[in-house]
């Protein structure tokens, strides 16, 4: 069992120990690379540097580079400020991004599983159904889809938010292609043992996937986390806000102040950091591997 | 075209592996199974993917603001309207040039970073996380750091800061559409974002390399840099190349988050889908017109993909595994 658990897992790096000269030297090479990084890591820098501030000293004619004594502050004025509902939508976001994420896991990976294993002769045509809703962007649909929605009476609803997003035609190809290379002996091992399509699924091939689940379910909730437009569209009363949508009506309401601003920000933002810090090795592994194929 | 050919050929075979299952019922049948397991999905996409299209496509014939349930039949009328719009025109203008900008760029700049990435000796693990830690961040948040940071028009932006140490006078970067500034703010801002996902996929692609091919060229006496850059890696990182350029662009003519909190209401640089979210949902609702224009999008993006697809040769051989 755990060989195959590995071999469903293609080794990342067959690293090679050539590495020429090149054009550069490695000197070059690390400084260009430093100063690249050191550019990358500027707005991050910003971000907190501005979250921890007095708004005069963000503001201030003159440049500082490190804010004077860090403002904590900050942190309890941003919740406790009654005009910014900012803890309800992040307590939005983080059940709109959960359940979206259960909601896709669920939903794609069972059909990915259908259309890459269960022999039935219009297979083939059901995915290419399901591969022509990746011609059509689904931000593109969103007019005709917030009339559907509304005209099922799911505007400002967790509904509204969550279950028009859960039938990603790219997530279930994901999985599709996925199975198609899961090894097929496991599989007919545990029909031999007299379980069903069903039973062989969840007590064989889920569990000997937990890897591409994970990585998928980190890709969904990122996207689920910083998804903009439906939100907006679906999102109209304050209370149905999600972070993304209140950061954005913040930019040009009046009231709100500068380092409340970045700090909510800050907040949204740390959630998938922490995820990326912690996770990334794999996360890594994750895109390459369903992302595409070199 | 090859792909339905061999799909037709391989479709006999299941029946040839059933009569080796065990077979009980309803409940091992492989079609009752398929349709579990792809119903609910199936019955997902229909409502809120399927649905929609038809919607869309039908309420484009009528006149319909602020109703759904339109009467008045007006046939293409929408479709010249929008096609006619100075502002929805404009829109497929700006994306245009978006993605003249956006994609060459990203695709440069991820594949450079990769390549970097994959020299370096120490620290491999550091940098790499560096480029790849903005893609955590939301284009809502990087708008707000990009418009109220670095470059706010004021005094105490970043950039202003800076280009005053040198004496350059305070710019307007987004405010004034002439010089067009606005478009350094936009593509810098997607760039910091979606440059590090890409450079990921570029790695992965570059370790599938195999070092024979680099030892084979040096015997051949390719000198190692541009030489073996061009006649080996570019070739070799080929259907990388296509799938993120295809990703690139898909991705650009999504183009909303970004343009949308940094422009604000500004009449100017307004990709499709912004156009189509003040003409849809803003004060005059006017469905009919948005889905035209929707439409009008759509069967763009179809067409672009499908040439795109025939000019880079995507998907050959993708379905052959």
């Amino acid at each position: 069992m755990p060989d195959i658990h590995k071999t469903a897992q293609p080794s990342a790096k067959p690293r090679r120990t050539r590495r020429g000269g090149g054009v550069m030297g490695s000197t070059g090479l690390y400084i260009a690379t430093g100063v690249a990084a050191l550019l990358f890591l500027v707005p991050f820098y910003l971000l907190i540097r501005n979250a921890l501030s007095t708004d005069p000293e963000i503001t201030g004619e003159n440049w500082k580079f490190f804010p004077t004594n860090l403002q904590w502050g900050n942190f309890t004025e941003l919740f406790n400020d009654p005009t910014v509902p900012f803890g309800r939508s992040l307590w939005n976001s983080t059940v709109v991004a959960t359940l979206h994420t259960v909601g896709v896991l669920f939903v794609c990976s069972l059909a990915g599983y259908g259309l890459a294993r269960i022999p039935y002769k219009h297979a083939n045509k059901v995915f290419y159904a399901v591969l022509g809703t990746l011609m059509v962007p689904t931000a593109v649909t969103f007019v005709p889809s917030f009339v559907l929605v509304s005209s099922l009476g799911w505007v400002d609803t967790y509904r509204g938010l969550i279950v028009p997003a859960l039938f990603s035609g790219f997530t279930c190809f994901l999985f599709r292609q996925y199975f198609l290379g899961f090894p097929k002996e496991l599989e007919e091992a545990a029909r031999v043992d007299g379980l069903g399509y069903w039973g062989a699924y969840w007590r064989v091939v889920v569990p000997n996937s937990l890897n591409f689940f994970a990585a998928i379910a980190t890709i969904t909730f990122i996207n689920g986390w910083n998804s903009f437009l439906w939100p907006l569209v679906i999102g109209q009363s304050p209370d149905a806000w999600t972070v993304q949508v209140a950061l954005s009506n913040y930019m040009t309401n009046q009231t709100v102040v500068f380092h409340t601003i970045f700090m909510a920000t800050a907040i949204s933002i740390l959630p998938l950091l922490l995820v990326f810090l912690f996770l990334q090795r794999w996360l890594v592994q994750g895109i390459a591997q369903t992302g595409i194929k070199g | 075209m090859s792909t339905t050919t061999k799909l037709d050929l391989a479709s006999p075979a299941p029946a040839k592996a059933t009569p080796a299952k065990p077979r009980r019922g309803l409940r091992g049948s492989p079609t009752f199974n398929f349709w579990l397991f792809t119903g609910p999905f199936l019955i997902g996409l229909a409502i809120f993917v399927y649905v929609p299209i038809l919607w869309s496509i039908w309420l484009s014939f009528f006149e319909a603001r602020f109703t759904v349930t339109p009467e008045k039949f007006i046939g293409f009328d929408n479709y010249v309207y929008m096609l006619t719009n100075d502002d929805f025109v404009g829109s497929l203008g700006t994306f245009t040039v978006f993605a003249a900008f956006i994609v060459p760029t990203t695709w440069a700049m991820s594949l450079g970073l990769a390549l970097a990435v994959n020299r370096l000796r120490f620290m491999r693990a550091f940098f790499r996380s560096v480029f790849f830690l903005p893609t955590a961040c939301s284009y809502v948040a990087a708008a707000l750091i990009w418009k109220m940071s670095i470059f706010s028009g004021v005094r105490f932006g970043l950039m202003n800061t800076v280009l005053g140490w040198f004496g350059v006078e305070n710019i307007a970067w987004l405010a004034d559409p002439n010089p067009p500034w606005y478009w350094l703010v936009i593509v810098s801002a997607r760039l910091w974002l979606q440059s590090g996902f890409y450079m990921i996929l570029f790695l992965a692609a570059l370790q599938n390399i195999p070092g024979e091919l680099y030892e084979a060229a040096a015997l051949d006496g390719a000198k190692p840099g541009w030489q073996t850059f061009r006649y080996i890696t570019l070739p070799q990182l080929r259907a990388t190349s296509t799938a993120v350029v295809l990703l690139l662009l898909i991705a650009a003519y999504q183009a909303f988050d970004e343009f949308f909190n940094l422009l604000q209401k500004t009449t100017w640089g307004r990709p499709p889908l912004v156009e189509l979210y003040y003409k849809a949902l803003g004060e005059n609702q006017d469905y009919g017109a948005g889905s035209a224009g929707a439409v009008i999008l759509t069967v763009l993006i179809c067409l672009v993909t499908l040439f795109q697809g025939k000019l880079m040769g995507f998907g050959r051989g993708d379905e052959s595994k």
